[in-house]
Parts: C-alpha cells; sequence; structure tokens
C-alpha cells in the first residue's frame, strides 16, 4: 500500500537555514546539509528546500548546497523558490536535486511546465499553487505571495495537470505561518479536482494538522516547516502520531 | 572492478551517480558515460531511465552503437546489468508510452499505462510502497519482504514470462517492481533515493 508521506521543509536563504531545528547538539545551526541530513535520517520521506534569497547576488548559493545535500541525503529532495525557467531547471537537477518546484514563472508562462516536464519527465516538475481565499473561491498569488493574479486556485491547478506537472504544492496564504491547520476545503477542493498528488502545505501547528490534513484534505503528502524546526515535535513522533489514527506511513 | 553508468543524455542521473559513489567508497570504479568502448570493457552496467518510454529509447538510439554495445555487454557477454525505472521497462520488447516504440526486447513484454480504476487512484504513483518480494533475487540479498521504496512512475512493464517477476508492489492493482533474469536484473523503483535500505541494494548488485 503507498504511503502517505511526511515532507519537512526547509527555507534557505543565501545558502543559510533561516528558521533552523533548535538542537544543542548541532554543529552549525544555520547549515542546512546538516539539518536535511537529520531530517532525513529521522525517517522523512523527503526534503524540501525552499529558496528565499532575495538578492541576486547570492541567487547561486542555492546550487551548492543541493549539489552538498545531494551527495549525503538518498530520499528526494524538491528545491523550489526563485525558478525561472527550463535553465533554473536543468541547473537544480544536475546538482542533484530529483524534483523541482514552480511558482510564478508556472502562472507567468505555463509553457515552463509544459516544455520542462516533456524535457525532463513529469516526475521531477512540481507545480507550487499559493492560494488565498476570497469569498468561496481561493486566488492563486505569485512572487512569494505578494501579488494577487486573480486566476482561480483550482481551475489553475486543473491546468498545470494538463500541462504537464507531476505534483502540485498547494500552499493556503491565509494558514501560512499560523499554525491553526491546513485549509483543508482547499486542499480537498484541488485534489478532488485533479487526478495527480497534492502536497498540502501552510498552517501545520500540531500533529493532528497533519492527520487532517491527510484525512480531510486528501492530500497524498503533507509538508511542515515550523512544527519540526524548533523541535515540537520529531519526524519520527509524526509518523508514529499518524500511524496510531490509522493513517499507512513508512515506519 | 568497473561499474559503468550509462549517461545517454536523458533525464536528470545525479541521484544514481550520487548514490553508487556513496556505496563503492574507493573500492569500486564508478564510470559515467557513453562511451562504446568504456561500456563494453565494464564489469558491471547501470542503465538510469527518467522521462517517457520513447523519450529514453530515443536518446538511446540516437548514440551511435550503443544499442549494440549494450546487446554485446548484456546478451552476448551476458554481465550483470541494472535497470532502474524507465532502465528497467526498455527491457520490454514494446512501449506505450507517447505513441508505440520498440525497447530493447530483452526480457519479453509490454510497458503500459498502470490502469488507475477510472481515476480512483492518483497517477504517477508516487511515494513510499511496500515490495513484495516473489522471488529470491541477487540484489534483494538481506533485503526483507514488505522493506519500502520510493517509486515515480505511471507505467509499468508487463513480462509475458511470469517468471522474470522477482518483486510485485500493490497500488491500484499488483504492479511489477522487480524483474531477474540471468544477468539482467531491473526496478521499477528508484533504489538511489529509498534511504539506506535503497543503498543496500546498489550494494548487492555491486558485490554481485
Amino acid at each position: 500500500m503507498l504511503k502517505s508521506r511526511i515532507i519537512p521543509c526547509l527555507d534557505v536563504k543565501s545558502g543559510r537555514v533561516v528558521k533552523g531545528i533548535n538542537f544543542v547538539d548541532l554543529k552549525d545551526a544555520g547549515d542546512p546539509v546538516e539539518q536535511a541530513k537529520i531530517y532525513s535520517d529521522g525517517g522523512a520521506d523527503e526534503i524540501c528546500f525552499l529558496d528565499i534569497t532575495a538578492s541576486n547576488e547570492n541567487r547561486d548559493t542555492i546550487y551548492n548546497v543541493v549539489e552538498k545535500t545531494s551527495k549525503k541525503c538518498f530520499v528526494p529532495l524538491t528545491v523550489g523558490g526563485g525558478v525561472r525557467g527550463v535553465d533554473d531547471i536543468n541547473k537544480l537537477l544536475n546538482c542533484g536535486a530529483d524534483k523541482v518546484s514552480i511558482n510564478t514563472a508556472a502562472v507567468q508562462n505555463p509553457e515552463v511546465v509544459v516544455d520542462s516536464s516533456k524535457k525532463f519527465g513529469s516526475q521531477c516538475i512540481v507545480v507550487a499553487i499559493d492560494a488565498k481565499k476570497n469569498k468561496d473561491t481561493w486566488e492563486v498569488f505569485t512572487h512569494g505571495g505578494r501579488n494577487n493574479t486573480g486566476i482561480d486556485a483550482v481551475e489553475f491547478a486543473k491546468k498545470m495537470e494538463n500541462s504537464g506537472a507531476g505534483e502540485l504544492l498547494v500552499t493556503s496564504m491565509d494558514r501560512d505561518g499560523t499554525q491553526i491547520g491546513y485549509d483543508i476545503n482547499l486542499m480537498a477542493k484541488i485534489s478532488s479536482k485533479v487526478n495527480i498528488p497534492v502536497i498540502a502545505s501552510g498552517g501545520v501547528g500540531n500533529l493532528d494538522h497533519l492527520v487532517d490534513g491527510i484525512k480531510l484534505g486528501m492530500a497524498s503528502a503533507v509538508l511542515a516547516a515550523s512544527i519540526f524546526h524548533y523541535g515540537k515535535y520529531s519526524v519520527k513522533e509524526a509518523k508514529e502520531y499518524l500511524d496510531s489514527k490509522g493513517i499507512p506511513v513508512r515506519i | 572492478m568497473k561499474v559503468t553508468i550509462v549517461d545517454y543524455k536523458s533525464g536528470n542521473i545525479s541521484s544514481v551517480i550520487n548514490s553508487f559513489k556513496e556505496v563503492a567508497k574507493d573500492k569500486v570504479n564508478i564510470e559515467v558515460t557513453s562511451d562504446l568502448n568504456k561500456i563494453k570493457s565494464s564489469d558491471k552496467v547501470v542503465l538510469p531511465g527518467q522521462g517517457s518510454f520513447k523519450s529514453c529509447m530515443d536518446a538511446l538510439n540516437n548514440i551511435e552503437g550503443l544499442v549494440d554495445s549494450l546487446n554485446e555487454f548484456a546478451i552476448s557477454s551476458k554481465k550483470p546489468l541494472l535497470g532502474i525505472c524507465v532502465g528497467l521497462q526498455m527491457f520490454a520488447d514494446i512501449g506505450y508510452e507517447e505513441t508505440e516504440t520498440r525497447g530493447l526486447g530483452w526480457i519479453s513484454g509490454k510497458v503500459s499505462k498502470i490502469d488507475n480504476q477510472n481515476g480512483k487512484y492518483k497517477l504517477p504513483h508516487i511515494g513510499w510502497n511496500e515490495i513484495n518480494i516473489v522471488k529470491d533475487s541477487k540484489i534483494f540479498k538481506n533485503i526483507e519482504n514488505k522493506s519500502h521504496m520510493y517509486f515515480v512512475h505511471s507505467y509499468e512493464f508487463i513480462p509475458s514470462d511470469k517468471n522474470v517477476i522477482s518483486a510485485t508492489t500493490d497500488y491500484s492493482t499488483n504492479i511489477v517492481c522487480s524483474v531477474g533474469k540471468e544477468n539482467l536484473f531491473g526496478t521499477q523503483f528508484h533504489p538511489e533515493k529509498s534511504d539506506k535500505i535503497g543503498l543496500k541494494i546498489i550494494d548487492n548488485f555491486i558485490n554481485l
């Protein structure tokens, strides 16, 4: 039976982890490679890096981070943030990323998704959708949640599936950072509309939220950042909890 | 000993390279090439594969003499070869992804889309799934039955002779996920992305 996946996400800025795990025995709390290794040793099903480097001169630091991580972690590695086109994707894959997530570029130019999934295969193309509720619908935001495109998120999800995306990483902008749980309605709506896996993101504050994301939100995988970063829960604890709630996980 | 990972300019093979180098350390020489002579003189060959069956076959056929060299290595010389994901699928006679495409024809059978039961199951089949080991295989030495492996695929290899099947996995249907026939080994899952247990399979292959 296919297992539900738990994916810890690390925010990386200029090659350094921004919100790190608070472990006393960490040699270097800002080193993304070391943190990714802790997650994979702890049973993370995949690792996700989100590059939030703002300035252009430090953009290349992510390649170095990916290259080093992929030599130490032997679970799938997804990298997103600032991916503009096929060249960026190619470079990240060559450095050892297994999947690349595309956000703003997929909205501005959906052909990027068509071209890259043809060139590299759908298996490595994840489209990241940042959505915010507006009355009864959700709208797609770009540029790290700053720009409202007015595009309907559910329709956009379907379009991305048809364009060749292998998975969708759906983040609720309303919930992100709140720790009050995923936007279950958004996840369920998109998951039931598309036939590719949905990764739920944004809002996790406790382990029940992960359960809800899978059971109610119908997500194939759940992504979380802060609950793992601050050592509130380990990946192992999260998996054991899901298991106790009858959700099949890899233990 | 020399193990060659065939680089035929299709898809992303860096994870395969990293995992083999991690397992091999300094004991075994891992070569990444499409050089025909280097392939022929190897002790073992790894055939990775990402993207579609058609794009991978096209890429193999685009390098002059590569398919002949692989045939010589795997069929005439009967030296150990491991196919991963589409690398395994290409063992088949024919594949139906994008359009009907001839495979290498090493193990009789076809590659068809996974039956997702009218949309009841999502495709690609992505994530960790348990393998049911149905036949002894040297690459499964010290691998427990029901071990978890990482999968990403929408198509499956259906061999004509069921005796070649060494492991299956349960998704929408019972899917063949590993085959073995004499010197040929193949995994539909990605040992290079399957954590320590996956590296053990790579170690088993290197130590054949």
